[in-house]
Formats: structure tokens, C-alpha cells, sequence
């Protein structure tokens, strides 16, 4: 706490989203020297400058990187990645595509605002189509990429999108994410009123808490309603939780067959 | 009893050899020739001894995987070549940031870019130096033969640990795919060094707190019991990112001083017919075997010729060359490259003695010949 105040903006949604993995982390009464907690840079990437564990902050885009080096070489640390939606999905997408695919147990969330904060307000891989950042003062031509539907394709086990607006669901979320032995990756949809939301007039904070409350509609309750009523919604949820063969557990048999023999 | 294991084996699995007897336990990289031999024989091995090894996504990933394994307390390394190494570079300088040692092993090959990808080169010598952004220290080692390329690869991962720095094994393409009989020394006979590690409980650890008298703080590897923050960032001695000028100098500053301050414990290098030598070939890594041949050429003729060759390329010998450059009347630098280590030797020298080059770029080695007949010519 001695670190406080944090660097966010006034009404920024990450000191929520941190909130909720430091709550999950707690409920799960999980050591605080055996938790590592793993970043890029970015506005997200320096939530674990806040946080009581092994913390790390690395280069751009390569937090999950650094973490398959930190797991791989011990297994026993729950590794936690805290990234945004450029670090994660743009200059480190290659590295979340491959982390997915290895299903190696790490959770991973993504910290989304749509937008570049720190840098500024440039246009980043999930700003929507036709909005406005610096660098597309003209409306955003790009089509954003869905992080869920990205990280299931690439072979994630649990797949869940949460937001700051729904924080309890979160903490939920967040803590099956770290029950999962695998790859589990969890959006969480955050709020940016400086850059995005004063740029795409979206009002304030509060605004953007409202917003998120009255168009997220959970996966289930989606399952019963028809594509005219889900217009302009988006889900929350669980969208994915499935088992397949951990990597370092594969790793580790592979060590066993030479060590046990002798 | 004496130990009659000698085996022949080319240099990138000397390395390899090497790395394992110094405490390797795990290896994060990416494929590309001509270091490839590094990464198979790390798979193969690695496990039988309890490591991990790790094909990442790209060569970036590979350093970072290998800086987090690092950071668990692991000794951990990555090998590569040429386009590899470019692509490393960034994370190279937050491996010297943030102090975390790990060794990595650049295979030289031709260029610019993808070049000649099996031809020899010695064309990473200032990128070695120079590749991050920012100032930082470097310590470099050239092997010139296969026994040295397992020595070497013992004495990088002893000098990244008792630094805490990224340490760079700047091989070439000769040295890398040469065979050679060497014998593997056993365990009793190697100094291994392992990194200090922080003495107390974790309450009252500073990761970045340098003892009084010294210049490298003790590392606690993640999981130890220490729970503390690792920044690319400036950082004060809790590790925490601070904007202040004062501390931004405090800590460049002592980067710099922990390498600068241990240069004679660093610098390494082999010295032939150098106490009358009028001449002195400066070489090193695969080329120096070409000039070693000259010089004895020379020699059987009567000609007064030494060779000096820097097994450490960074920190580079300065005290050394210059001592010889007062006596000697010329200096000829061989390397494979269009002349970059030539560059250090003229910026040592400073005009006290006259300085040649010979260079390739052509993708083929300097042959004996061609440095014996620039000795006549200068002589």
C-alpha cells in the first residue's frame, strides 16, 4: 500500500480489474510467495508494481513469454500475466496464439480499454470499426479482433470475459481461471474515460460503468434470446472450459522417464 | 584415476557440453542455422539432467522465456545467430537492467540480413557492443577452438552469475561447425560459480540493495520466499519504478562501475611471439587460427611477428593493446568483416603505431596466406 497513489487515470476501470485478481487470489488462499504475477507495459502492464507477490514487468507485447520461462522453470508458482489489449493481442500476438496452443498453465487477463493509454489515445486491435483514436482521426478502418473467440480458436482450456462494471462476476472468473490446469485467458472489459471515452464521446466514467451494465449480457441468458434482442449487446461469461494435457506436465513425464529409470 | 573421456564434437555442441557442466538447467530459443546444433543437443540433454528445454513462437520469446527462467534462480540460456541475435537485443538490454544473468550464445553467420546463412562471419562484433538502446555494459567471449567453446561457455555463465548480467558467447560459424577431439573435463575440475544469494528473511529484502563495498546486490530467485518487483524501468533498491534523476544515475551508473571496476578479473586473451614482435596480428574466434598459421610462417622466416589474440571482445583489452602498440611498428587487424574490432584497436592506439586491415565479406574464411602476405607487405 506504501505505493499508493497508483498512476491511473481518475476514473480509469484497471484498479477494479486489479482489485478483482488480487480478490480471487485471496478467496483461493493461494501463498503470496508462490503467486507471480507477470506484465508487459502499458496502463495495465503496471498493476503488478501495486501487488504483494513476485512481480515482473517486462518488455512490450512478451509478458507471456517471460511467464512460459518463470512456469516452465517452476512449475509450482501460480503465474499470473496482467496485459492490455495491445500488449497482448498486437505486438505480443504471436506469443498469446502460442500460449493458448502449448495449453500451459498460466492465466492470463487482459486488461481491455479499446485504446492505446499510454501512449495516448492511438487505435489498438480491439478499438471498433469507425471510432476515433490519434492515429485514426478519421474513424478507426481496422476490424477488432474478439479476444475470446481468439484465444478458443488458439486452443485455450478456460475462455471467460468479465468487465469492470460486474466485478463480483469477475472475482468468480478470475478465480476458475487459476483453478484451470491449462492456458486460461479472461477479458476484461475496462473503462477509459481520458483517451477513448472522451474521444468517442462516451461520457464519463460513470457513463461508461452504465453502458457496460445495460449491453453485457451473460453467455447463458444469451443462449435464450433471439439475434434481434443480442443487437448491439455483448457477452459476458464463460464461454469455454475444457481439459486437455497441461505442458509442464507433459514436460515433467518426459524428465521422469530419465531420472526414474536409474 | 585419469579420465580418457575425449570425444569429437563440433564447437555447437561443445557448447552445449559446457553449458550442462556449468549448471544449464534450462534453455528457451528458436531455430537458426548455423547455431541449430545448440538448441538439439540442449533438447536432447537437458531433460536427463532435470532442465527444460523450450522451442518459443520466435527468437524473441526465447529470450524472454529465458530471462524468466532466470529470475526462478534456474541458470538458463539461448543460442542463435545472426537475425536471431537482432531480434533479441531488446530484451538483451533488460536482461542488463534489471540484472539477471543468463548466457547467450551468438553463432555468427554472413550478412546483412538473412546474407549467407551458412558462411562464417565476424560481423556482430559491434552489435554485440552496441545492439540495445541505451548504455550498458557488455561482456562478450570469442572461442577460437572446440575445447575453448566448452571452457568458455563454463566461464560465461561463472561471469553472468557473479555479475548478474547477460553474457554473450560471440562464436562464428568456424568455430561453431568445426570438429575437434576434446576431452570433457570432469565435474571436480571446473570452478563453477553460482549467483550470492540474499542472506535474512524476505521481509527485509531490497532486491536492488548493494552491500557496502560492493557492486552486485544478491539475487532471490522467484518462489524463494522473497517476494519483490523486477522493472525494465529505472528502479530504486526495492525494485520499485521511480522517475528521479538521482536514482536514474544511481543505478546507470553502477551498471557500468560492477563491469568497469573487474576488467582484469574479465579480460582474457592469448599472446604468441610477442616479446620482440615488430608486427602484431590482432585476431580472434575462427580467424585466428588462420592467423596463428601465419605468424609461425612468419616466423620460420626470420620475421619478427607476434599475435595477440582477445578471447574477451567486451570489455575489449585496452590496457593490453596499448602497452604492445608502443613498441610494435605496425598492427594488422584480420577479421571477417568489412572492419569493426579494427575500429577498437584504433581508438586504443591513437596513432602510436601504424594499423592495417584485412577484412572479408565474401562469406569464405582469411586464409594463412593472404595474412602471411600482408605481413611482407607491411613489414
Amino acid at each position: 500500500m506504501d505505493k499508493l497513489p497508483h498512476i491511473w487515470c481518475p476514473g480509469c476501470g484497471h484498479g477494479i480489474l486489479m482489485r478483482s485478481i488480487a480478490q480471487a487470489i485471496e478467496n483461493l488462499g493461494l501463498d503470496k510467495d508462490k503467486v507471480c504475477i507477470v506484465s508487459g507495459i502499458g496502463c495495465s502492464s503496471r498493476a503488478p508494481g501495486y501487488m504483494d507477490f513476485n512481480t515482473l514487468h517486462t518488455t512490450h507485447g512478451r509478458a507471456l513469454a517471460f511467464a512460459t520461462g518463470v512456469k516452465l522453470a517452476r512449475p509450482e508458482l501460480e503465474v499470473i500475466v496482467i496485459t492490455g489489449d495491445g500488449d497482448a493481442t498486437a505486438i505480443g500476438g504471436n506469443h498469446l496464439i502460442h500460449a493458448c496452443r502449448r495449453n500451459i498453465n498460466i492465466t492470463t487477463i487482459v486488461f481491455n480499454n479499446n485504446i492505446y493509454g499510454m501512449t495516448g489515445g492511438q487505435y489498438s486491435p480491439t478499438t471498433p470499426t469507425g471510432e476515433l483514436g490519434t492515429t485514426a482521426p478519421y474513424g478507426n478502418i481496422d476490424r477488432p479482433f474478439n479476444i475470446p473467440e481468439l484465444a478458443a480458436a488458439a486452443g485455450a482450456t478456460y475462455v471467460a470475459r468479465g468487465t469492470a462494471y460486474h466485478a463480483n462476476q469477475l472475482i468468480k472468473l478470475v478465480e476458475k481461471g487459476i483453478q484451470n490446469k491449462g492456458f486460461s485467458l479472461i477479458e476484461g472489459v475496462s473503462v477509459c474515460p481520458t483517451y477513448y471515452g472522451r474521444k468517442n464521446k462516451k461520457g464519463s466514467a460513470v457513463d461508461i460503468m452504465k453502458w457496460q451494465k445495460d449491453h453485457a449480457v451473460d453467455v447463458k441468458v444469451a443462449e435464450k434470446l433471439s439475434p434481434e434482442q443480442l443487437e448491439g449487446k455483448f457477452l459476458i461469461g464463460e464461454f469455454k472450459n475444457a481439459t486437455a494435457p497441461e505442458y509442464t506436465e507433459e514436460y515433467q513425464k518426459i524428465i521422469d522417464r530419465f531420472t526414474k529409470e536409474r | 584415476m585419469k579420465n580418457n573421456n575425449i570425444k569429437l564434437m563440433q564447437g555447437n555442441e561443445a557448447v552445449v557440453e559446457g553449458a550442462i557442466a556449468a549448471g544449464m538447467r534450462f534453455y528457451g530459443g528458436y531455430p537458426i542455422t548455423p547455431s541449430t546444433e545448440i538448441a538439439e543437443g540442449s533438447a536432447q540433454k537437458l531433460p536427463r539432467v532435470g532442465g527444460k528445454f523450450i522451442q518459443m513462437e520466435d527468437e524473441i520469446g526465447g529470450m524472454a522465456a529465458t530471462i524468466g527462467a532466470a529470475l526462478t534462480g534456474v541458470k538458463a540460456m539461448t543460442a542463435t545467430s545472426g537475425p536471431g541475435f537482432s531480434l533479441k537485443q531488446e530484451n538483451i538490454g533488460y536482461a542488463a537492467m534489471a540484472e539477471i544473468p543468463c548466457v547467450i550464445v551468438n553463432v555468427q553467420r554472413h550478412g546483412p540480413s538473412t546474407g549467407l546463412p551458412t558462411s562464417p562471419s565476424q560481423g556482430d562484433v559491434m552489435q554485440a557492443k552496441w545492439g540495445t538502446h541505451g548504455d550498458h555494459p557488455v561482456i562478450a567471449l570469442a572461442p577460437s577452438s572446440v575445447k575453448e567453446a566448452f571452457d568458455i561457455t563454463v566461464r560465461a555463465f561463472n561471469l553472468a552469475e557473479k555479475y548478474r548480467t547477460p553474457v554473450i558467447l560471440l562464436m562464428d560459424e568456424i568455430v561453431g561447425h568445426m570438429r575437434e577431439g576434446i576431452r570433457i573435463p570432469d565435474a571436480s575440475e571446473l570452478e563453477i560459480v553460482d549467483r550470492k544469494k540474499p542472506a535474512g528473511n524476505g521481509e527485509d529484502y531490497l532486491a536492488y540493495k548493494v552491500a557496502e563495498g560492493e557492486s552486485v546486490p544478491p539475487m532471490a530467485g522467484f518462489g524463494d520466499g522473497y517476494r519483490y518487483h523486477v522493472t525494465g524501468l529505472v528502479h530504486d533498491e526495492s525494485g520499485f519504478p521511480v522517475n528521479s534523476n538521482a536514482v536514474a544515475d544511481k543505478l546507470c551508473t553502477r551498471l557500468m562501475t560492477k563491469i568497469e571496476d573487474n576488467i582484469d578479473d574479465i579480460v582474457t586473451y592469448e599472446e604468441l611471439y610477442m616479446e620482440d614482435a615488430e608486427i602484431v596480428v590482432v585476431s580472434y574466434g575462427g580467424t585466428a587460427r588462420s592467423a596463428k598459421s601465419a605468424v609461425k610462417k612468419a616466423r620460420e622466416k626470420g620475421l619478427k611477428v607476434g599475435m595477440f589474440r582477445p578471447i574477451t571482445i567486451w570489455p575489449f583489452p585496452e590496457k593490453q593493446v596499448k602497452e604492445f602498440a608502443q613498441k610494435a611498428k605496425g598492427i594488422i587487424v584480420a577479421e571477417l568483416n568489412y572492419g569493426q574490432l579494427v575500429l577498437e584497436v584504433e581508438r586504443v592506439v591513437k596513432g602510436s603505431s601504424d594499423i592495417f586491415h584485412i577484412g572479408k565479406v565474401d562469406g569464405d574464411i582469411i586464409t594463412p596466406d593472404e595474412i602471411l602476405s600482408k605481413i611482407e607487405e607491411v613489414i
